[in-house]
C-alpha cells in the first residue's frame, strides 16, 4: 500500500473507531436531546469513515488489480496492529466528562487539519474534507460548549473534567509527532504536517479550558508516549473494541448482511 | 342557552374537530390521553434498548449506520411525545419518574431479548410494522398534539419497518446459517408481536371508552388481524415459517385465522415477569442516576450565565 493510502487508512480508522465508542452512549446518553446529539455525531464520523474507507478501497484495488477490497473488508478484517487510530479515540469511554473531552480535542484537530485539507493536491481527500468539514464544525462547537458547561458548572462536574483533562494528557502528544505516512503525504502537498497545526491547536484548545475555568494544557509538557496508534501500536482498548465490532464478519466469513 | 363545556366539547368529537391544550376536556379524558401517551413515549425510549446491543456489533458498516439512524430516530420519538404529553399539564420529569417508580407501563415487547443479528431485522419488520397497524390510526386522534406528533412518528416507522425486512430479506438470501438464524428470529419475535395489539375486544374495557373518543379508530382484534394479513403475504417473499400452525387463508372472511395467542404469557410479562423487564428498568434507571451530575452542571452553568447577562 502507498503511504498516501495510509493516511486516508488513518483518518477512516480514527473516525470509525471514535464513531464507534460515541455509539456505545446510544440509548445511555444523560439528558435525552443529548444521547441524539452524540449519536449524531457517531453517525457523522461513520459516515465519514465510509468515504475515507471506499478511497482507500479504490486506491488499492487500482494499485494491486487482484484485489476487489471493499469498505466492510477494511473495517471488519484487519487486526489491531494494522488500525493507524489515534490512542486518543479508542480509549474508553469512561463517564460524559471524558466522552465530551475526547471529543473535544479530537474535533479541533479534526477542523483545523480539514481546512488545510480543502487545498490538498489530493483531489478525492479534498473534496471528503469539504463534504465534512460543516459536521466537524458542529460536533467542535457541540463539544466545546459541553466542556465550558462541565469545567463551569457545580465542584463535581469540574471534578470530574480535571480528571479527564489527567486521563487524556498522555494522548495528546501523538497527535503531532508525525509518522512516516504523514511525511511522506505532506511532502506531495496531500496534508500539511501536524507540526504546522499545533500551536493553533493548543490555542484553540486553551482559550476554551480557559473559559470553562479549567488550567490551560501547555505545549512542553507532552512526555513521548511508547504507544503510537499511527503505526499500529494500540492499548488493549483497542482489541477488545475491535472484538465486539468485528465478530459477525469473522464468524461468518464471506456472505453479506 | 349556552352550550355546557362538556357538550362543546361533545359537539368537536362528533363534528372531528381536534381538541387542542387550552380546550375544555374531560378529566377521564386528558388521563386517558396521559397515560396513553406517557406509555408510548416510554416504549420508544426503552425500545431503544433491545436494539442498541447490535450497534457495536452490525456487521457492515452500512449497517451499523442505519442502525444507530434508528435507535436516534426512536429517541426522537419520545421527545416529541414527552413534549406532547406535557401539553396534558403533566412534566417530562414526573412521567419519567412514574416509569422509573414501576407505576408507568411500557411496550411489553422490548421485555424480550435480542439474541442475534436477525433479531434486528426482525423488530424492524415485525415490531415496528405492529407499531405502525398501531399507529397510523392514531394521526386522526382527536387530541391535536398527540396526532400531530403521530404524524411525524409513522413516516420514520415505515422506514424503520422497510430496513428491518430488507435485513432479513438479505439473510433469507444468505448462507444456510444466515436463514436459520432468521428464521429462528422470526420464531420467537412474531407471537409476541401479535400481543402488541393489546388484549381481544372483549377483554379490553378501556378500548371502548378511548374509541367513543376517537382516540383509538380501531379495536385491538381489528388491527392484529390487519397485520397479520400484510404479514402472511411479506413471509412468503422471504420464503420463511410464521410459526402458526393454526395459519389458514379463510374465503368465507376473506382474512387469514391464526391461533390463540398465549395469554399467560402475555399477562405475566405485563406484570414484570418478562425475560428482560428487570434489565430494561434498570438499564433506564442507571442511566437516568448517572446523568444526574451531568443535567445538574447544566442546570448550574444556564444559571449562572442568565445571572451574568442580567449584570450586563
Ligand atoms: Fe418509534
Ligand atoms: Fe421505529
Amino acid at each position: 500500500m502507498d503511504l498516501v493510502s495510509t493516511f486516508v487508512i488513518y483518518w477512516a480508522d480514527n473516525t470509525l473507531i471514535l464513531g464507534h465508542r460515541n455509539s456505545e452512549w446510544t440509548g445511555q446518553g444523560p439528558i435525552l436531546e443529548q444521547d441524539i446529539a452524540l449519536s449524531n455525531i457517531a453517525l457523522d464520523l461513520i459516515g465519514q469513515a465510509r468515504n475515507f474507507y471506499q478511497l482507500a478501497a479504490v486506491r488499492i484495488n487500482r494499485i494491486d488489480k487482484n484485489q476487489t477490497l471493499t469498505e466492510d473488508d477494511l473495517a471488519y478484517f484487519r487486526d489491531p496492529s494494522e488500525f493507524r487510530n489515534l490512542i486518543l479515540v479508542e480509549q474508553e469511554n469512561g463517564d460524559w466528562a471524558r466522552t465530551i473531552l475526547r471529543q473535544f480535542y479530537f474535533s479541533s484537530y479534526q477542523f483545523l487539519l480539514y481546512e488545510e485539507l480543502l487545498s490538498s493536491a489530493d483531489r478525492d481527500i479534498a473534496a471528503i474534507a469539504e463534504k465534512s468539514i460543516k459536521e466537524t464544525r458542529y460536533h467542535l462547537r457541540w463539544s466545546a460548549e459541553w466542556v465550558m458547561r462541565l469545567g463551569d458548572g457545580t465542584e463535581e462536574s469540574h471534578a470530574r473534567m480535571l480528571d479527564a483533562i489527567q486521563m487524556l494528557h498522555p494522548f495528546i502528544g501523538e497527535i503531532f509527532t508525525a509518522a512516516d505516512f504523514e511525511y511522506e503525504a505532506a511532502e506531495k502537498g496531500v496534508c500539511p504536517l501536524p507540526e504546522k497545526i499545533k500551536s493553533r491547536w493548543y490555542k484553540e484548545v486553551n482559550s476554551t479550558l480557559a473559559s470553562a475555568t479549567i488550567p490551560v494544557l501547555s505545549a512542553d509538557k507532552i512526555s513521548p508516549n511508547a504507544l503510537s496508534g499511527k503505526n499500529g501500536v494500540h492499548t488493549e482498548q483497542l482489541e477488545d473494541l475491535l472484538s465486539v465490532m468485528q465478530i459477525l464478519p469473522r464468524a461468518y466469513p464471506g456472505v453479506s448482511w | 342557552m349556552h352550550a355546557t363545556e362538556q357538550e362543546l366539547f361533545d359537539s368537536k368529537i362528533s363534528q372531528e374537530i381536534r381538541i387542542e391544550p387550552k380546550d375544555w376536556m374531560p378529566e377521564e379524558y386528558r388521563k386517558m390521553l396521559i397515560r396513553q401517551m406517557s406509555q408510548h413515549a416510554h416504549s420508544e425510549i426503552v425500545g431503544m434498548l433491545p436494539e442498541g446491543n447490535w450497534i457495536t456489533r452490525a456487521p457492515s458498516l452500512r449497517r451499523k449506520a442505519t442502525l444507530i439512524a434508528k435507535v436516534q430516530d426512536e429517541a426522537g420519538h419520545g421527545l416529541y411525545l414527552y413534549s406532547a404529553t406535557e401539553t396534558l399539564g403533566i412534566t417530562r420529569d414526573e412521567t419519567i419518574e412514574q416509569l422509573h417508580a414501576g407505576k408507568a407501563k411500557y411496550s411489553s415487547i422490548f421485555n424480550y431479548p435480542t439474541l442475534t443479528w436477525a433479531d434486528i431485522g426482525a423488530i424492524g419488520w415485525l415490531v415496528d410494522g405492529a407499531a405502525i397497524m398501531n399507529q397510523v390510526p392514531l394521526c386522526r386522534a382527536s387530541y391535536g398534539p398527540y396526532a400531530r406528533a403521530m404524524i411525524r412518528i409513522c413516516k420514520e416507522e415505515s422506514f424503520h419497518q422497510r430496513q428491518g425486512f430488507e435485513i432479513l430479506l438479505t439473510l433469507s438470501r444468505g448462507s444456510e446459517a444466515q436463514r436459520e438464524m432468521c428464521q429462528d428470529a422470526i420464531n420467537r419475535w412474531w407471537w409476541p408481536s401479535l400481543m402488541m395489539f393489546g388484549p381481544n375486544d372483549d377483554a379490553s374495557p378501556n378500548s371502548q371508552r378511548s374509541m367513543q373518543w376517537k382516540i383509538k379508530r380501531f379495536s385491538n382484534d381489528e388491527l392484529r388481524q390487519k397485520f397479520v394479513d400484510v404479514c402472511v403475504d411479506q413471509a412468503k417473499v422471504l420464503h420463511m415459517d410464521l410459526p402458526d400452525k393454526d395459519l389458514k387463508w379463510n374465503p368465507d372472511s376473506g382474512h387469514y385465522d391464526f391461533g390463540e395467542i398465549n395469554w399467560d404469557e402475555f399477562y405475566e410479562v405485563l406484570k414484570g415477569n418478562g425475560p428482560c423487564n428487570h434489565e430494561r428498568l434498570e438499564a433506564r434507571k442507571k442511566a437516568h442516576e448517572e446523568g444526574r451530575w451531568v443535567r445538574e452542571a447544566a442546570a448550574a452553568y444556564a444559571r449562572k450565565k442568565n445571572h451574568n447577562h442580567a449584570l450586563i
